[in-house]
């Protein structure tokens, strides 16, 4: 049952990665994302992080998400065709991609990490659940969790910063 | 004070008047700089006389000592000594040096007073005693080679004293040169002697050179004849002796003291202070004492065209060296180094009085334009007559006896040393006959238009100066033959300098009179006592023969001038006329600076323009271009990944990131 | 399904995003993409942190959203500002930056 979960979600993962980057119109590729995010989820259940779930769909497909589809509807976009590699790089960049790809896969497949071929330990009732992560927020990791605060507080006024109109000076 | 001390003492008083001088040239006022010179050499003159005394006081074997004030370098068989060598033949140099230099700055006192570099001069003229000091009293080869090297640039420095004078300053390069050459033959000679017998220092390589040495050994030979290099070129023997004439482009005063009395002897005192090596290399000796005849000859020859007074009188300098080449390397050590004293004395006496003569015309230097002042300028002439008969061996004068003692020798030894006889003499012959030619050009006849203005109104000339070799007008204001022109018959100074010499030039020979008294030869004999030559006395009798020969001669020299170029105005005229083409190859010089010219001068300027268009141009050119075209070519490389596409950028940083995966990979595996 | 699974998928996934940063011309589509392989470091992260047993690697997956959410604004603040200036919405076009 589970193995079927995750192929499903495995495959709605790659199927919206693959058309974010080769759907022609912008627009396309940022549904085909919203629905890579879903899957991921579905995968982060699978994982018993319950709470990390939630927020993606909240957080990155609900805010995020939003943001994107605001900032496409304004921009618009569309009618150029999506391969469309600097020349010269034509043939380096799929390579390397599919190097990496490669490289990563033989790192982790032939890793002396024999964790890896387990499922995971045995875990208690609450992991992954909102409490233990609030809990470890609020202990152990709160100067991460102060600073991202204020990291999303420059990204907002960064934001404003760049995108105001500017003032007409009058002479 | 131990004799040593005294020497020290004598090193020391002429290089503080240099340094005094040199530091105080702005607050010395001129005639303070001119007594501290003076003063000081005369002082070093006192302690030599002081060293005399103290060596007089020992036993004559006993009189040679060494004493050094500190280690040089001590290292790893090299033992190199801050020393002196106080004997018989040093204190006698260093007697001749300081008597005849502090003459010659009493001199200078007078003749360089209009001169805006008198400062300058002193200390140069200090530094250069100091130097010929040094050079006389090292105790070993390094210090002798010091020694050596500063006589030599302060030759230069007082050759091109006047500096803004092209002429002056390409002579003082030339001489710097030749200079060199003969450099590098010493030192080589001193690398020689240290690899054969271990050491520098006099005492112990001249104790172990006969041990190690045998007769005519190549090595000995080979040392011999790269000391002779030096000689040669320190006392302007052929061929080595271009620079000597040109070198009259100084001050009279330093064509005086140096290229009269100090340097060029030098050459002459490494022979006699090296005998110990001749004597085991006759050969070289032997090659030593030919190079020296041929120089007294060609010398002689061409002294006998020359018109420029200051030249005629330096080609008798070297032709006299010549004699005392022969002296010593034949083994006369006692007879050429009493000839070396005797022409320190009449040659600078002669070119004292030729200074103020030449003073007297202006700066002018060509004898054709002089004339009469015997009636001009009674001092002058009178002293300028002492020394020219000594000059020419005039009986009873000192170079009378001096000259003719290394002919005896040369007698005496019998053999191929005849040769010496007969052509000594016939230089000889030639000697008085160019010596007496000056005299009359410049003494006798119509008097010139200066010699008629001194005669008429008591005044000088007063010509602006020009260079006597190009005519082109002097530049005054920076240390020049000053404005002012000086002659003896005004300043004191000069008349009590060329007095002491004349006399010494007319009495100066009765210390060695064959037969009765033998004065330098008995101290300065034990100095070169050597086992390997044998001794050779020519008797009394032959001594009085020889004597008698060079008298007649010298008269019939003198005889032969005047007939040649008094008796009748014309002759001269016609005479060279008639041997135009032997007059005008004397008159250039045997066209020795022509061949040097041709034979090193223009090879060397080839190599060296070859050298830049080749091995400059391609190699070190090509070196240093080669580098930057590539470092500017892999800079070009790289900045082409500066593009500006941003993904450009991206792919070169998955790029990277892959390679360093890989690596890990792989070094993991 | 053993993590290794999941770590495999998250390697492909975070290659899919570099060919889409590699391949398309719009920074909307690029910034997507950045997106995607944010994704695929959350996701090993949380697979990591299911592997250990604690629930430390899903605090860090909480904070790289928050940091891919302020990029995002940022990145789309630039997007907005260019598309306001007229320029061309092309990498290749914004280029004065070159060395």
């Amino acid at each position: 049952m589970e193995a079927v979960v995750f192929f499903v979600a495995a495959i709605g993962a790659l199927g919206g990665a693959i058309g974010v980057i080769a759907m022609r119109n912008p627009f396309y590729s940022v549904l085909a994302l919203i629905v890579h995010l879903f899957s991921l989820a579905a995968l982060f259940l699978l994982l018993t992080s319950a709470f990390v779930a939630a927020a993606q769909v909240v957080v990155y497909a609900g805010a995020v998400m939003v943001l994107y589809v605001f900032v496409v509807a304004y921009v618009g976009g569309g009618g150029e065709s999506a391969w469309e590699p600097i020349p010269g790089q034509r043939f380096l960049a799929p390579l390397l991609g599919i190097a990496l790809f490669v490289e990563l896969s033989i790192a982790v497949l032939g890793s002396a990490l024999k964790a890896l071929e387990t499922e995971g330990p045995d875990v208690k009732a609450g992991f992954g659940d909102p409490a233990a992560i609030g809990r470890l927020l609020l202990e152990k990791f709160l100067l991460p969790f102060e600073a991202s605060s204020i990291l999303l507080l420059l990204a907002a006024v960064g934001a404003i910063v760049l995108a105001a109109r500017r003032q007409e000076t009058n002479a | 004070m131990t004799g040593t001390a005294w020497a020290w003492l004598v090193l020391l008083f002429p290089l503080l008047g240099s340094i005094v001088i040199a530091l105080g040239y702005k607050a010395l006022p001129q005639k303070a700089a001119g007594m501290i010179g003076t003063a000081a050499i005369g002082l070093s003159f006192a302690c030599g006389i002081a060293a005399l005394i103290s060596l007089l006081g020992e036993d004559a074997d006993a009189r040679h000592h060494a004493s050094s004030l500190w280690d040089y370098a001590s290292v790893a068989g090299l033992d190199i000594k801050l020393g002196i060598y106080l004997d018989q033949l040093s204190i006698f140099m260093v007697l001749v040096v300081t008597g005849v230099s502090t003459l010659i700055h009493l001199y200078s006192y007078g003749y360089m007073q209009s001169d805006e570099g008198y400062h300058r001069f002193f200390s140069y003229l200090n530094f250069f005693v100091f130097s010929m000091l040094l050079l006389v009293l090292a105790g070993n080869f390094v210090l002798l080679i010091v020694g050596w090297a500063f006589v030599g640039f302060a030759s230069y420095a007082l050759i091109s004293f006047w500096y803004r004078r092209e002429t002056a300053t390409r002579a003082g390069m030339k001489a710097f040169v030749i200079n060199v050459v003969g450099d590098i033959g010493l030192v080589l000679a001193a690398f020689l002697i240290f690899r054969e017998l271990g050491s520098f220092d006099y005492g112990t390589v001249f104790e172990r050179a006969p041990e190690v040495f045998s007769v005519n050994e190549w090595s000995v030979t080979a040392i011999c004849l790269l000391l002779l290099v030096g000689a040669f070129a320190k006392s302007a023997q052929l061929p080595l002796h271009t620079w000597l004439p040109d070198a009259m482009e100084g001050p009279t005063p330093v064509s005086s003291l140096i290229h009269a009395a100090t340097m060029v002897t030098a050459g002459v005192y490494l022979i006699a202070r090296t005998h110990v090596l001749f004597a085991l290399a006759p050969t070289a000796a032997d090659i030593s004492a030919f190079v020296g005849l041929a120089t007294l000859l060609v010398a002689a020859t061409i002294a006998l065209v020359m018109t420029d007074l200051k030249r005629a009188i330096a080609y008798s300098t070297m032709s006299q060296i010549g004699y005392m080449v022969v002296g010593v390397s034949i083994g006369a050590y006692g007879a050429g180094m009493f000839h070396l004293m005797t022409h320190a004395f009449f040659k600078a006496l002669l070119f004292m009085a030729a200074g103020s003569i030449i003073a007297a015309m202006a700066n002018e230097q060509n004898i054709d334009r002089m004339g009469g002042f015997a009636k001009a300028m009674r001092f002058t002439s009178v002293t300028m007559l002492c020394g020219g008969l000594a000059l020419a061996a005039f009986p009873l004068t000192s170079g009378f006896f001096s000259k003719d003692e290394i002919l005896a020798y040369a007698g005496a030894r019998g053999g191929m040393y005849l040769i010496f006889v007969v052509l000594g003499y016939f230089g000889a012959f030639l000697t008085a006959i160019y010596t007496f030619r000056l005299i009359f050009r410049v003494l006798q006849g119509e008097p010139c238009a200066e010699a008629r203005e001194l005669i008429e109104t008591g005044h000088v000339a007063h010509e602006a100066p020009k260079n006597p070799a190009t005519g082109e007008p002097e530049d005054t204001d920076v240390g020049f033959p000053g404005p002012e022109h000086h002659i003896a018959e005004t300043s004191a100074p000069m008349r009590v300098a060329m007095g002491v010499l004349a006399f010494l030039a007319l009495v100066g020979g009765l210390v060695q009179v064959p037969g009765v008294d033998n004065v330098i030869s008995d101290f300065l004999d034990p100095a070169f006592e050597g086992p390997v030559l044998s001794h050779v006395h020519p008797s009394i009798e032959w001594d009085w023969i020889g004597l008698a020969i060079g008298g007649i001669i010298s008269l019939a020299g003198i005889w032969a001038a005047h007939w040649l170029y008094v008796a009748n105005p014309e002759r001269p005229r016609a005479l060279e006329q008639r041997f135009q083409a032997l007059h005008d190859f004397l008159f250039h010089k045997w066209y020795f600076d022509e061949a040097i010219d041709l034979l090193v001068v223009r090879p060397a300027l080839a190599i060296g323009r070859f050298a830049n268009r080749t091995f400059e141009r391609f190699v070190v050119d090509g070196l240093v271009t080669g580098t930057e075209e590539t470092v500017r070519s892999a800079g070009g490389i790289v900045s082409r990944a500066q593009n500006g596409f941003v993904r450009s950028y991206a792919l070169l940083l998955i790029a990277g990131f892959a390679g360093l995966a890989l690596y890990f990979l792989l070094s993991s595996s | 399904m053993n993590i290794t699974w999941y770590i495999v998928l998250s390697s492909l996934l975070f290659a899919t995003g570099v060919l889409g940063i590699l391949l398309r011309r719009s920074p909307l589509v690029i910034l997507l993409c950045l997106e995607l392989m944010l994704n695929a470091g959350n996701l090993a992260l949380v697979a990591f942190s299911r592997m250990v047993g604690n629930e430390q690697g899903q605090v860090f997956a909480v904070i790289v959203m928050v940091i891919a959410a302020c990029e995002v604004v940022v990145g789309l603040g630039l997007i907005v500002a260019i598309f306001r200036r007229r320029l061309p919405l092309n990498v290749d076009d914004l280029r004065e930056l070159r060395g």
